[in-house]
């Protein structure tokens, strides 16, 4: 059963985060309209929320956009209080998108050719709390 | 309605910006033959308070620190080729920049420029703090503006400004007010304020969508860092654009570029939400129709919000922060060691962040949860940073001598304490009715000495 490699994330996709006040916007573009659906089933709320558990995100939504291949996820308060309150180095939390990257991605063998770079040598995420710690709702 | 296209190029994405963009951005601008405007954003959420604490103590000062850096070297040329200017870079004294360009016009041995300024987004007065609602009352205030929208943009142009300058505006609004100008679009005209709404958002972080914030090497290999094109949109009647940059200047424009920008501080993609319009890009498509050229289709709008948003900056204390380095073996542990002993010390202050600056120190949380979850290592360079908030000067004071202390009292090998002690500023939003926030522009020479 080799039909599927398991990749980082980074490697299907490109991001960008934004931030207002204590609320973080991440985008999620395809390197290629092959891999959107890959990205559509696997990258969901859920899986994001666990990703941030540590930063405890009251909400978190995905947005959609099939024309552009792109996903927008918002998690809402997980900036410590945002730009002017977080203690962090990175207050506006400008590094998220690569946080987001380093999510584990499934992908067919066959449309390993629409992969762009190499996986690193991330360390495995060391903060894996259980789903139930935040809500979400759907909004596809 | 006119059918020609109008060429807004955009020369700064926020205050601290190159000041050297606008140059080839303005050559662009002149050798297109088309009308054209050249927008300078430099208004991030916090820089207007910034700015109100500026003319706390220099009447004078509050706008753009830069003012002259940004304009000095495309002024002439401006003016030579009709090309206007609008720009947020009033910040928290528009008629203050407003004087300084004529200065500066005057200087430059230029005719004098007619310059207008819009007003009506400072709320701060006494006689506005009623607005702010009820979590506002009781804060040490130190800014509050309205985000206004693009009208009195286009009424100043429409009235023969050659130079707009705002206070906060909201972003888009520096090319809606220009396109709304230009072609006359009607004012409900929902679809083609959208249109320009993305458009100027595609503009208004400057070299964000052209390359800049985007280089990610062997994966996103962007040329020229170093000399980046700043963007210019192409705006046709219908409020569509095309984003290109100036020629022989470093970066790039592809669908990625673009759409990572297209989403950058975006929410429900279906309700952007601006003083001008409800722009909606679920339906967005982006087009590379040739290189380092991009269109956008697609964009709807729907009627524009009933009120204002207002950002609300008031002081809530002090912010600590102290730095120590640790290097060779057993560093990582030191620096562990470090913050053991920092939190002894300074336990009853509230929260301490401790950052390990080449382990972990960005994704983490203040709580401490990530670091705390991050397996003991053996890392051999590393810095610790710690943090810490409290209202009181002389207890946040506390933190920056206790780092020094390291030093003698601290684990083995310390070096480059550095300490730092800053003022905070809170910031708190809310809406107000349209109807409390009378807008206008008015000519340089009309305005208030």
């Amino acid at each position: 059963m080799n039909d599927f490699i398991t990749v980082a994330l980074h490697r299907a996709a490109h991001g960008r985060t934004g931030d207002k006040g204590n609320r973080s916007n991440i985008s999620v573009i395809a390197w290629h309209p092959a891999l959107w659906p890959l990205l559509v089933e696997q990258i969901t709320e859920a899986v994001v929320a666990r990703q941030f558990a540590h930063r405890q995100p009251a909400r978190v939504v995905r947005h959609l956009l099939p024309q552009l291949q792109a996903m927008n996820f918002v998690l809402d308060e997980v900036l410590d209080g945002g730009v002017n309150d977080a203690l962090n180095l990175d207050s506006h939390g400008k590094a998220l998108s690569y946080l987001l990257l380093d999510l584990p991605l499934q992908v067919p063998r066959a449309l390993a050719v629409h992969l762009v770079g190499a996986d690193d040598a991330a360390p495995a995420h060391p903060f894996p709390l259980p789903l139930s710690t935040t809500n979400q709702r759907d909004k596809t | 309605m006119r059918q020609d296209t109008l060429h807004i190029g955009c020369a700064a994405g926020f205050s601290g910006d190159r000041t050297d963009a606008a140059g080839p951005v303005v050559d662009a601008l002149a050798a297109s033959g088309a009308p054209a405007v050249l927008i300078f954003e430099t208004l991030a959420e916090r820089t207007l308070a910034l700015a109100q604490l500026a003319r706390r103590s220099d009447p004078d000062g509050g706008y753009e620190p830069l003012l002259d850096e940004l304009l000095r070297p495309v002024l002439a040329r401006c003016l030579a080729a009709g090309i206007r200017i609008v720009s947020n870079f009033g910040a928290a004294n528009p008629a203050g920049a407003a004087r300084r360009i004529a200065a500066l016009a005057v200087e430059l041995g230029l005719r004098a420029p007619r310059i207008a300024v819009v007003e009506g987004d400072d709320l701060s007065g006494p006689g506005q703090r009623h607005l702010l609602g009820s979590a506002a009352q009781g804060l040490a205030v130190v800014s509050a503006n309205a985000y206004l929208g693009a009208e009195a943009i286009a009424d100043a142009l429409l009235a023969g400004a050659e130079i707009v300058v705002c206070g906060r505006v909201a972003d888009p609004s520096l090319t809606v007010g220009p396109a709304l100008a230009h072609f006359g679009w009607a004012r409900d005209d929902w679809d083609r304020l959208a249109r320009a709404t993305m458009a100027g958002h595609l503009l208004e972080c400057g070299a964000q969508v052209s390359g800049g914030y985007y280089a990610d090497p062997g994966v996103k290999d962007i040329p020229g860092l170093a000399h980046l094109g700043y963007p210019i949109a192409e705006v046709d009647a219908d409020g569509h654009c095309t984003i290109t940059k100036p020629p022989a200047t470093g970066g790039r424009i592809d669908s990625h570029t673009v759409r990572e920008q297209l989403l950058y501080e975006v929410h429900d993609p279906a309700a952007y939400l601006t003083p001008d319009v409800v722009a909606d890009i679920s339906a967005a498509e982006v087009t590379e129709l040739g290189p380092d050229r991009v269109r956008l289709r697609g964009v709807r709008g729907h009627a524009r919000p009933a009120s204002l948003k207002v950002n609300v900056c008031h002081e809530t204390g002090w912010l600590a922060e102290g730095e120590i380095s640790y290097a060779g073996v057993r560093a990582e542990a030191r620096a562990r060691l470090a913050i053991d002993i920092l939190r002894e010390r300074l336990a009853g202050l509230g929260p301490l962040r401790a950052d390990l600056i080449g382990v972990a120190s960005v994704f983490g949380d203040d709580a401490g949860r990530w670091l705390d979850a991050q397996p003991h290592g053996a890392a051999r360079d590393v810095r610790l940073r710690v943090a810490l908030k409290h209202a009181e000067r002389a207890q946040a004071e506390r933190l920056l001598r206790e780092v020094t202390a390291l030093y003698c009292c601290g684990p083995a090998g310390g070096g480059g304490v550095r300490t730092a002690l800053r003022p905070r500023l809170g910031t708190l939003s809310c809406l107000v009715p349209r109807s409390e926030v009378p807008t206008r522009h008015r000519f340089i020479e009309e305005a208030a000495p």
